[in-house]
């Protein structure tokens, strides 16, 4: 066990590596340097000051020195000006070097400062994930609970009416997009003028002008049922869908097995069979999926949160990339990129526990 | 008629089935499966169940249960049990009788166990429901019942999972799972079926035991004529959904007055079926399919004793046979055969002699290497599958090579086709080495020289491809004949071969039955003119009356072609019947060779003596020992130090100083070739007694 964990802790460690490396590569592209520039120093600059400007700041050595840079294994650039020092680890300038740590990078946990919100990457990047990880949350709560029972209910009986309408609403549900479904959710519970709120406010049931509102921005202070359940559903209602799916084919799977013939002929009641000896072996096929649904979920965060003008983890990304934050960029994917690993890795260990027979190797 | 629970008179049979009658709806059709079918079991009784697959026995044993699925409907008749009608019971009624009353044991005992509970969790959930009875308490009765089967450390085995169980340690869970309850019928459906011989001969002896002190009554489905020799009281031969003849065993076995009993007879290997001089007798044609079933006699079309007009002519009944002990035939013209008149001479064969050295093993060994740990690491440890094997087969030769499972057998025929590479030793094929080549790396004249018939020939065709196409891509594979036409007369000639009619060139495998199957795969390992063919239990997968068949057409290739069979197989009734040579097998070496009559003859290997013992053979008047191998095959990644056997081996004490547990036995060569790997001095070989004997006539 903790051979493996060790050995996947390393693979995972290269694989971050490697992505971080694409990601920090992509926005180190020189149209994008150039654009900085502009965007930092004055937009009519001219190609010659440009060049210098990019020079001065650090961006004229190769990617693969200015990755080390970032990583903090290479030690930051310095320049020196007139007696003064400015540099990577410098914030203004210094008279000396020699109070300055010579790396600053992702190592030493000098993430960089973000050049929209004129602060820490670390710090953006710390307030957003606590808002993504209530949202994330909540999205969970709902979603696993309803998405096992419904495959269960449906797959425990092939075939049923209950199989089928069950199945009907997993499909539609996974077919519909967060982009859709969030829009449709707005228009019918959180517009003024549409849906059901002026119906339900002319007959004097809800107080303000709508059910639900439209926007989450106020779940950032105190999360209610009224700011927060629209989003959470939007990107719970895709998953549910998809992990009902699952779950019902392993369901149906399991349920036509020997053993469950077994059972029953032993004088084992219906809802025992399902219970006691089919819930736990239709569980393992959905588990990996489960998992797999927290990358998704990263998916479907920034869209809602965009949507929903929530400040969480999407939203920043979405920032970061319209307005060319290169540090914030390259922090957020750090973040992601782990989350995703983490999560893999949880999944194959949980997979093992649920499973006697699997050795993993 | 019916009575009410706890008013049964143990005088009446336990289990009484009038007239039923199965239907399996489906979108299509109606498929009736079982059609007025009835039977008795008494108080105490073990009723057998014989038929081919697809005959309608394990219908029976379902519906019985009352577990048809949602398709299977009892059309017609009673199931009475202990005097109660099944048929009308409720869901509710049933379920107190399943499990407590009734108990069932199944073919497949991995897939009957749950793969994610505790093996005591299983067993003791039998008693908490019927019984009310504390966790405890049925734990503790879970433990007592598991030693009961004969199980070591059933504490360990309780808090096991299934896979980490052997298979006869499974069946043996199977059956205290069954007995947790102590019912009053067992319905035992092919419950040794996937199991190895000496494990079967251990299972089949703990379920007679067992009957007898519980005085459980037993519905034993099979079908192995052999087995239900040695298990039951009275049995019932079924043919496509109806049973056509009852009666007692040993009756039934030597006065059989049914046609398709008799032919199950002569199609099945029994000591004394001699290839050359007395060959099997197979069942001509195909057993019908349940939607295309013949008017009147369902044999009809098959029977050699066929009157058209009558036979045909409309349903027959069940006839009692008089002087019999409830003996009853489905034949119109039971009185008018004559079951004395021995079969119609089948033409006696000369046997080859065999030609010169075709392939040539010499101190071939594979070695694997596996890691443990749930998590992958773990110790490596080195599996040796193969060691030290050394033989030499000669053109038109047979060579059975015989073991259960685990015996490293397999791996010999993958290393020698080439799909593994051998860690040290020769092989020669003809005067190639071909020990380090991998099949990739083999021309395709090694190849097309060097074949194999697999075991499942459900799996080995392609489903979506035409059967001659299937066999012309063999042909260019090895690159035979110079054209498209050319292939193509040859692909043709090859159904002749194999005695398929050319029609089925343009079929599916889908469309084909078992045997047809099974030829079409012989006719793509003979595709190249094939020297040396490697049968993986060819007929293993298949019917009885189909077995029959399929040796006898491998047999006359053979005979043609002058080709060396490698006949893999554990059945030692067919081996027996038709190899020249036998090698034996135990844990990756070769314990004993030689000549058939050598190897089925005193002195014995003692592993060949358990081997031979354990196997059922369908003739009352056969007498074997009994010999049950106590424990478990050692694993091959932990085997045992000294010789290979000594772990199980009955005649272990007879060597003196601890020689079994020390040293690897060296091969002892007896008279004429024939080759032991044991400790036993000469004197005690010679004094060995024979296993089998059959009793004079």
């Amino acid at each position: 066990m903790f051979a493996f964990v060790l050995r996947r802790t390393g693979v995972m460690f290269l694989t971050v590596l490697a992505l971080t490396f694409i990601v920090f590569w992509l926005t180190n592209l020189p149209p994008n340097l150039e654009k900085l520039a502009k965007s930092e120093a004055s937009v009519r600059m001219s190609d010659a000051e440009v060049a210098s400007w990019l020079d001065r700041n650090g961006y004229g050595t190769p990617t693969l020195h200015r990755y080390g840079q970032w990583l903090g294994v290479v030690p930051g650039w310095t320049r020196e000006e007139e007696g003064r020092f400015t540099g990577r680890c410098i914030t203004g300038t210094v008279a000396t070097l020699d109070d300055i740590p010579a790396r600053c990078g992702l190592l030493q946990g000098q993430w960089g400062f973000s050049t929209v919100f004129k602060q820490p990457v670390a710090d953006v990047i710390k307030r957003a994930l606590s808002m993504t990880s209530w949202l994330m949350l909540w999205v969970m709560i709902v979603m696993v609970p309803t998405a096992l029972t419904l495959g269960v209910l449906s797959g425990m009986r092939e075939g049923s009416w209950t199989d089928r309408i069950l199945s009907g609403f997993a499909i539609v549900t996974t077919a519909t997009p967060e982009y859709v479904s969030g829009v449709i959710f707005i228009v019918v519970f959180a517009s003024a003028t549409v849906g059901i709120s002026p119906v339900l406010a002319e007959m004097g049931w809800i107080e303000g002008k709508t059910l639900f509102q439209g926007t989450a921005t106020s779940a950032m202070d105190r999360i209610t049922f009224w700011n927060f359940a629209l989003p959470v559903m939007t990107i719970a209602l895709y998953g549910i869908g998809y992990i009902a799916r699952m779950t019902r084919a392993s369901m149906t799977e399991v349920m036509s097995q020997q053993y469950i013939r077994t059972a029953r002929l032993k004088g084992v009641s219906f809802s025992q069979v399902v219970m006691k000896h089919a819930l736990r072996n239709a569980l393992i096929a959905p588990f990996t999926v489960i998992m797999l649904q927290f990358p998704w979920l990263l998916n479907g965060v920034v869209i809602v949160e965009t949507l929903f003008n929530y400040k969480g983890f999407g939203w920043t990304l979405v920032q970061a990339a319209g307005n060319n934050d290169i540090p914030l960029l390259l922090g957020c994917s750090v973040v992601a990129v782990v989350l995703v690993l983490i999560t893999q890795l949880i999944s194959d260990i949980g997979y093992v526990f649920l499973n006697p027979r699997i050795r993993l190797s | 008629m019916t009575a009410t629970p706890g008013t049964w008179d143990p005088t009446q049979p336990i289990l009484e089935i009038e007239n039923l009658s199965i239907t399996f709806f489906t979108r299509l059709r109606q498929i009736p499966a079982v059609m007025d079918f009835s039977c008795k079991v008494m108080a105490g009784e073990s009723m057998g169940l014989v038929g081919e697959s697809g005959c309608g026995k394990s219908t029976v044993a379902l519906a019985v249960m009352r577990d048809l699925g949602k398709n299977g409907k009892i059309t017609a008749g009673r199931i009475l049990f202990k005097g109660q009608d099944l048929t009308t019971m409720g869901e509710e009624e049933l379920r107190r009788i399943r499990g407590s009353e009734i108990a069932m044991i199944y073919q497949e005992p991995m897939a009957s166990l749950n793969p994610a509970m505790k093996i005591g969790a299983q067993l003791a959930e039998v008693p908490m429901i019927h019984r009310g009875m504390s966790r405890s308490g049925s734990w503790a009765l879970a433990r007592q019942i598991v030693a009961d089967v004969r199980l070591p450390d059933p504490d360990r085995m309780l808090n096991s999972y299934p896979h980490q169980l052997s298979g006869g340690q499974q069946q043996r869970i199977v059956i205290a799972m069954a007995l947790m309850a102590k019912p009053a019928l067992l319905i035992l459906d092919e419950p040794t079926t996937a199991l190895d011989v000496t494990v079967e001969a251990g299972i089949v002896a703990l379920v007679k035991e067992l009957g007898e002190k519980y005085g459980t009554s037993m519905l034993f489905i099979s079908h192995n004529l052999g087995l239900i020799l040695d298990v039951c009281d009275r049995l019932c031969v079924m043919y496509s959904g109806e049973a056509v003849e009852t009666g007692n065993v040993t009756e039934v076995f030597t006065g059989m007055r049914h046609p398709y009993t008799q032919a199950l007879f002569r199609a099945i290997p029994l000591p004394g079926a001699d290839k050359n001089a007395r060959p099997l007798i197979s069942i001509p044609g195909n057993f019908p399919l349940p939607h295309e079933r013949p008017q009147g006699c369902n044999f009809g079309p098959r029977c050699d004793y066929f009157a058209a007009g009558r036979c045909n002519a409309g349903d027959i009944a069940m006839e009692a046979v008089p002087g019999g002990d409830r003996h009853a035939t489905r034949c119109l013209k039971w009185q008018e055969i004559d079951w004395l008149a021995p079969p119609r001479a089948a033409k006696a064969r000369e046997k080859l002699p065999p030609g010169e050295i075709v392939l040539k093993m010499d101190d071939l060994r594979k070695y694997y290497q596996v890691s443990s740990g749930a998590f992958g690491g773990g110790l490596t440890k080195v599996v040796k599958a193969n060691e030290t094997l050394s033989f030499e087969a000669r053109k038109g030769e047979t060579l059975a090579i015989v073991g259960e499972s685990g015996c490293g057998k397999s791996t010999f025929a993958k290393v020698l086709m080439g799909l593994e590479t051998a860690t040290s030793g020769k092989i020669m094929l003809f005067d190639e080495n071909v020990q380090s080549t991998p099949i990739q790396k083999r021309g395709a004249d090694t190849v097309s020289k060097l074949q194999m018939v697999f075991q499942n020939p459900f799996d080995t065709l392609n489903p979506s491809m035409t059967v001659g196409r299937q066999i012309i891509r063999a042909l260019e594979v090895f690159r035979f004949g110079d054209s498209d036409a050319a292939r193509q007369a040859r692909m043709l000639g090859l159904l002749d071969l194999v005695k398929l009619p050319r029609a089925f060139a343009e079929r599916m495998p889908r469309q084909l039955s078992g045997g047809q199957k099974q030829r079409v795969g012989i006719a793509r390992a003979f595709a190249g003119g094939a020297k040396v063919v490697v049968a993986d239990e060819p007929v293993s997968a298949l019917d009885v009356s189909v077995q029959a068949a399929v040796t006898d057409l491998l047999m006359d290739i053979q005979r043609e072609n002058g080709t060396t069979l490698l006949f893999i197989s554990h059945d030692l009734s067919i081996v027996r019947y038709l190899s020249d040579r036998v090698m034996v097998m135990y844990l990756g070496h070769v314990v004993e060779m030689g000549t058939t009559e050598q190897v089925f003859a005193p002195p014995y290997h003692p592993y060949t003596e358990a081997l031979l013992s354990a196997v059922p053979i369908a003739d009352p008047t056969v007498t074997r020992k009994h010999i049950v191998l106590e424990g478990e095959i050692p694993s091959a990644m932990n085997p045992p130090p000294g010789c290979p056997f000594q772990t199980r081996c009955r005649w272990k004490s007879q060597v003196g100083g601890g020689l079994c547990d020390r040293v690897m036995p060296p091969v002892v060569q007896l008279a004429g070739g024939h080759q032991i790997k044991c400790h036993l001095s000469p004197a005690q070989f010679a004094a060995m007694e024979p296993v089998i004997r059959i009793a004079a006539q």
